[in-house]
């Protein structure tokens, strides 16, 4: 099963003739991701390491039929309406991977997908892995270093910091521990699918048997966690890392989007709601992998 | 910066037609004195500064004479806000005020979309009112394109128990404060107090707008000269800093000054992160360990080594830090030797003088840590550089030993002159120029360079020195990524006949100034 991606998905690309787009459908395909067209404005015709390039969404649309996912490599200025077409052809999964995309943006393509009914991921996201199925986005960079770093298991994977995801799935396999799925949620404040949302695809998912999740400060990502957990709607175990606890109030690092403000969003505030909960949070990131052995033998025990 | 102050804010809600008081902002006593006189009744003089609670802060005074503004306006020109100095304040007619309110649009990242708050209660913090009368507050999401309908903001106000004309009046106030947040792309766009006045009109007597950053540059209006919330006004550091960032897409570069004025032995640490949670990570690290830090940087998002290089030459332009330390999320996806090259290029020119560790963890990483570690031993301080392997709290704690037995090392002086090129080969970057001197390069055994060049654009010419296998234009372009193989490596491994210049504009200067070479 694994969630969001497998080798079942049918995946687009937009902006697959740049450098990014390119590089990244490579690793996509490497890794088993069953990628089968791209689209680039104006460059339709061509042929980009084997996959074909359309003009337009709706034309690739034409020619293959229905997409499961599209990822989008483009500038942030370019973002929006790559991300409006894709959803206005009914791809079920867009992934924004760009960086810096204005938050207005982000929301018409928020309102845009809800009144389609259809999901985006992102923005400013790696993407999703699902091990040994297939990839969207870059988790990994090389499809060699994704297969020898995450191994498969029962753990899920989700974070609001890209690096961190990639590092949570790593140290768990070192740790001996596999995973199904590995989500970025996006760095952003204002996400597709924030941790809520992946925590409960992950509560649906049968193989996915604990949810080890990055938080950090700000937004009320975590707390909307732990009060899925505190109502019952989550029942697997969470074990959980807040990053931020030295960050100041008032400021706001980097493109994290993490601020604290008013009490809200804070670094004790989400550890305290999360264990309130009955989930586990670590006070370092290294004490992680054992917690996570921890909970897992008590599951399977 | 991406939080516009109180005038800048009152300008853009007068252009949507909200009114505000009449006043002009000034930066002399004796110019505060004449726009009071100009106003002909009594003033309120407020510093123009990023910070919240003024009035208690002594940056809010009231008067009635010229005489007397010019007496606040001096007080609070002298003053600090953080530690930067009050160099603006607003002097405005003070009114009336029969009945104060609050109205903000702010983002809701739940909802996904833009919400007004409004609240019959008016002056101190909404989130206070909310707390302490809840019945006062009302919210509406609004969708982001069809945006305010008048009658929406009716009965929101309708809600919050206001009636009859005010009603309508503060209806149309909110529509056009929304109609401001919409147009700049605000992530906030708050009045507190929206006030009544005794001759029943709406006015906006404070205002606070954060621009998103991410959308400042469409709007060159503004005139936001660096976008990025920082807390505080842009230090001449931080400005140097987005002078780099800003026309540079490829990668992230964020960097922020927590301390200034600290001095050698207080434990103060450079810090040089890589994406934000493996940053913050790496911060708490530091911090269990005693230290702090100098500054918040952050070069992720796949930047290239001159990216990085001018990011660690920025960070050691910091007077009085005690050690380097960087650290990323441990296993990233990027190529991790780019940011090697990136240091090791800094810290030969610097030259390092103090401990330092970076944790270059990812794809690459064993090359990284070869290059950082072997090119850096002439230096005489140590270097220590890791992997994925090595958890950033070891890290973090093997800085506080090589602080701990530190000898430093008799001083150096930079290394940044170069001498002419006797025979040079140059090329132009996007962000620098590239020269071979092609006289060392001729009796170069090694020709570390092209086989080191990432992206294979140099080759030799027929003498066997090195020149571009592209045309200039393509170099120049961007097909050269200024990987700094060719001067990085070859300074170790070949003759160190090539050179990467990359400009930092003003940070000469700015060293300068502070006594640094
Ligand atoms: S390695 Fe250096 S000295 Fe040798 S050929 Fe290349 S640039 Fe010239
Ligand atoms: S010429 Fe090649 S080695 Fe030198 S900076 Fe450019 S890309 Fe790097």
């Amino acid at each position: 099963m694994a969630i969001m991606v497998d080798q079942s998905t049918r995946v687009l690309v937009q902006g697959i003739t740049g450098r990014e787009g390119r590089a990244r459908a490579r690793l996509m395909r490497e890794y088993g991701t069953n990628v089968v067209a791209g689209c680039t404005p104006g460059r339709g015709g061509e042929v980009v390491d084997g996959t074909p390039v359309y003009d337009t969404v709706a034309e690739a649309v034409e020619a293959h039929g229905p997409f499961d996912a599209s990822v989008i490599y483009v500038p942030a200025p370019l973002v929006k309406d790559a991300a409006l077409e894709s959803i206005a052809a009914g791809v079920g999964l867009t992934v924004l991977v760009g960086d810096r995309v204005p938050v207005w943006d982000v929301m018409e393509i928020a309102r845009a997908a809800q009144r389609r009914g259809v999901q985006f991921l992102g923005p400013n996201t790696l993407g999703v892995l699902s091990v040994g199925r297939g990839v969207l986005g870059m988790i990994g960079g090389r499809a060699a270093s994704a297969r020898e770093w995450f191994r498969p298991g029962p753990v899920g994977v989700v974070s609001r910091s890209g690096g961190m995801t990639a590092s949570t799935g790593y140290y768990l396999c070192r740790a001996g521990i596999g995973l199904t799925t590995l989500v970025h949620v996006g760095g952003d404040s204002i996400v597709g699918m924030p941790l809520p949302e992946v925590v409960q695809r992950f509560q649906e998912d049968p193989e996915t048997s604990l949810i080890a999740m990055f938080g950090e400060i700000g937004g009320s990502q975590e707390e909307r966690v732990a009060d899925m957990l505190a109502s019952g709607q989550v029942t697997k175990p969470v074990v959980a890392y807040i990053g931020g606890r030295a960050a100041t109030s008032g400021v706001r690092f980097s493109h994290a989007g993490a601020i604290v403000e008013g009490g809200r969003g804070t670094h004790e505030g989400k550890v305290a709601a999360l264990r309130r909960a009955g989930a586990t949070v670590v006070d370092t990131f290294d004490e992680l992998p054992a917690a996570v052995g921890a909970v897992l033998g008590g599951v399977h025990g | 910066m991406a939080r516009l102050l109180e005038h800048q804010g009152k300008t853009l809600l007068a252009a949507a037609g909200l009114a505000v008081p009449a006043g002009q902002v000034v930066k002399t006593a004796a110019a505060a004195a004449e726009v009071a006189r100009q106003l002909a009744r009594p003033v309120v003089v407020k510093a123009q500064a990023q910070t919240t609670g003024r009035a208690s802060q002594g940056l809010i005074r009231f008067a009635d004479t010229p005489q007397a503004a010019e007496a606040a306006a001096a007080a609070i020109l002298g003053l600090d806000v953080g530690k930067f100095p009050v160099t603006e304040v607003l002097v405005e007619e003070r009114l009336a005020v029969a009945g104060e309110h609050y109205a903000g649009i702010i983002l809701d990242d739940r909802r996904r979309c833009p919400l007004l708050l409004v609240s019959s209660r008016g002056g101190t913090g909404i989130e206070e009112i909310a707390r302490s009368e809840p019945q006062a507050v009302a919210e509406l999401p609004l969708d982001p394109v069809e945006g305010l309908a008048e009658h929406q903001a009716r009965e929101l106000w309708r809600r919050v128990g206001v009636h009859g004309h005010e009603q309508r009046l503060l209806a149309e106030a909110v529509v056009r404060l929304w109609r401001v947040a919409r147009q700049v792309e605000a992530r906030a766009a708050e009045v507190n107090p929206l006030v009544l006045t005794a001759d029943s009109r709406v006015v906006a007597l404070d205002c606070r707008i954060t621009v998103d950053d991410a959308a400042v540059f469409r709007h060159p209006e503004l005139g936001i000269e660096v976008a990025r919330e920082l807390g505080h006004p842009p230090t001449p550091l931080e400005r140097i800093a987005w002078e780099v960032e800003r026309d540079d897409f490829r990668g992230t570069f964020y960097f922020l000054q927590m301390r200034e004025g600290f001095q050698r032995g207080e434990g103060v640490v450079a810090f040089h992160g890589a994406g934000g949670g493996g940053s913050m990570m790496a911060m708490d690290a530091l911090q269990r360990q005693g230290f702090a830090v100098a500054n918040f940087c952050d070069t992720s998002g796949n930047p290239p080594a001159s990216k990085v290089y001018r990011a660690a030459r920025i960070l050691l332009s910091q007077p009085g830090v005690d050690a380097y330390f960087g650290s990323g999320s441990g296993v990233a996806s990027q190529e991790q030797f780019h940011s090697a090259r990136g240091l090791v290029k800094a810290f030969l020119e610097e030259p390092l003088a103090v401990p330092c560790v970076v944790r270059l963890g990812g794809n690459g990483e064993e090359k990284a840590i070869e290059i950082l570690t072997s090119f850096t031993r002439t230096l005489g301080v140590p270097v220590e550089c890791y992997g994925k392997d090595t958890p950033v709290e070891r890290c973090a704690q093997r800085l506080r030993e090589l602080l701990t037995a530190f000898q430093p090392p008799p001083p150096r002086p930079p290394v940044r002159q170069r001498r002419p090129a006797a025979r040079p080969y140059t090329f132009t970057t996007l962000t620098g120029e590239v020269t071979y001197d092609h006289e060392i390069c001729a009796r170069c055994e090694s020709k570390v360079c092209v086989r080191a060049c990432v992206p294979q654009i140099l080759s030799l010419d027929p003498s066997g020195v090195p020149v571009l296998a592209i045309t200039r234009e393509e170099a120049a372009r961007g097909r050269c990524s200024e990987c700094l193989a060719c001067e990085v490596d070859c300074a170790a491994l070949g003759a160190g006949g090539g050179y990467v210049a990359l400009p930092i504009p003003g940070l000469d200067a700015y060293r300068r100034g502070r006594g640094m070479e």
